[in-house]
């Protein structure tokens, strides 16, 4: 079958961007070998791991399970728009502090999924961001240190959204 | 995964039409977190994959107390469950759509998706059998209506025939004092597949059960409605040992496989267990209700 490429219009990481894609390329595929944006990571390419969660339209998403096509008119936050030019995000700066990381692979899934979280649900329990963070996965460093970082990025936010 | 075509329908005929063309060659996109894990593997061989999300009627979820609960098909799981209304008249369908994956899986995964997807182990079915759903199915040859507990016929299929799709999914409106519930048992907390799960609901008359409908996942090639589990309480007290009797029919209603989840022994163990717990849970939600 011929591949048709489709002119796909989005909102990423708040600039209006524009890509071509093949409708079996998924969003990762596209937003890591299309557009290069190679914070969001590949782990399993199936739905289990969340190293590729972006948040699509308010909603965080594996975006492996995601095709290109489909994000036409969305609205995308991958891990590069977390950070501003002022500096990293408090929950950048919490996961740094707590050690919240050893490889980094799935960092960037966790941060966006923690962002989504705290912007919803400024002061979740503990149990909270445990249940929240199921749908992503860490191999190396465990839980314990990520869900403290969360915690912690929420007491420093506190307020200030 | 192998170039495919993509077509986002606008209107049901449109969407009918589409996949009527390619026939077994074409399958309804929603969430795709099932479909697009199937293609990639290279479990499933299509050529066109056609999208349901921009047709209105599949994206709708409207609840009224009279009429009851319409979900688009295409409608994701958090939509459902996120709704304050729905969530307090429809307590089975609740627990199902709430724990299947993760957030992220629950933010684009449709309950409708769920049910056309036809797993042994798809937890909302058992709760939808459960809630007395119904299936509105759109196709070249007309509309028809499918209740839930007929619309699986075997592993990953089901009674829509080429062309065909899932609009709706219609759950009745509850009755007074009425108590759902669905449960599984996963090895971890989040994020796994049902070694069993069971949806059970329920209408009291004090403590006099008046309708009892129980459902199975994970125990038989399709989701099982265990009408002798539901049958052996209707009229009866709801006291331990005619919600013990119901679990044991339950049991008798499965025929479970022993595979890398579990033993068909360990299986029919868990099937009693966790009956008992969904009808208690039931019980307590339908006098609470």
């Amino acid at each position: 079958m011929a591949a048709v490429k489709t002119h796909v219009r989005t909102t990423l990481n708040g600039e209006a961007t524009e890509y071509l894609c093949e409708p079996n390329q998924s969003l990762l595929e596209v937003l890591r070998d299309v557009l290069f944006l190679t914070g969001t990571k590949e782990g399993c390419n199936d739905g289990n791991c969340g190293a590729c969660t972006v948040n699509m339209d308010g909603r965080i998403v594996d975006s492996c399970l995601v095709l290109g096509v489909e994000a036409e008119g969305s609205d995308i936050l991958t891990i590069e728009g977390v950070a501003t030019p002022e500096g990293l995000h408090p929950i950048q700066q919490a996961f740094l502090e707590n050690a919240a990381l050893q490889c980094g692979i799935c960092t960037p899934g966790f941060i966006v999924a923690s962002k989504a979280l705290l912007e919803k649900e400024p002061n979740p329990s503990e149990a909270r961001v445990r249940h929240w963070l199921a749908g992503n996965l860490c191999r190396c460093t465990g839980y314990d240190k990520i869900v403290k970082a969360v915690v912690d990025a929420a007491n420093t936010m506190g307020g200030k959204k | 995964m192998r170039p495919i075509e993509y077509v986002a329908a606008k209107t049901v005929q449109e969407a009918v039409k589409s996949l009527a063309e390619k026939g077994d060659a074409a399958r309804p996109l929603a969430g795709g977190t099932d479909i697009i894990v199937q293609l990639r593997g290279g479990r499933r061989q299509l050529d066109r994959l056609v999208d349901m999300k921009a047709i209105p009627e599949l994206n709708e979820l409207t609840y009224n107390a009279s009429s009851g609960l319409r979900i688009g098909a295409a409608v994701p799981c958090y939509r459902v469950y996120g709704d304050a209304a729905v969530a307090s008249a429809y307590p089975g369908l609740i627990d199902a759509a709430s724990l299947i994956g993760g957030i992220q899986i629950q933010g684009r995964g449709s309950i409708g998706g769920n049910l056309c997807n036809a797993a042994p182990s798809g937890d909302t079915i058992p709760a939808l059998i459960a809630h007395s759903a119904v299936a509105e199915i759109a196709g070249p040859g007309g509309n028809r209506e499918v209740p839930v507990e007929d619309f699986c016929t075997a592993p990953g299929r089901t009674v829509l025939q080429s062309g065909e799709i899932l609009v709706a999914i219609r759950v009745p409106a509850p009755a007074a004092h009425f108590g759902a519930c669905y449960i599984r048992f996963i090895p971890r907390n989040e994020m796994d597949i049902a070694v069993v799960g069971v949806g059970a609901s329920m209408v009291l008359d004090g403590n006099k059960v008046t309708a009892c409908r129980i459902a199975l996942a994970s125990v038989a090639p399709i989701p099982v409605y265990a009408t002798a589990a539901g049958a052996a309480l209707v009229g009866k007290e709801a006291t331990e040992e005619n919600i013990n009797a119901a679990s044991e029919a339950a049991q008798a209603a499965a025929t479970p496989i022993s595979d890398m989840r579990g033993t068909a022994e360990y299986r029919t163990h868990l099937i009693g267990v966790l009956t008992r717990r969904a009808l208690q849970s039931a019980i307590q939600r339908a006098k609470e209700a």
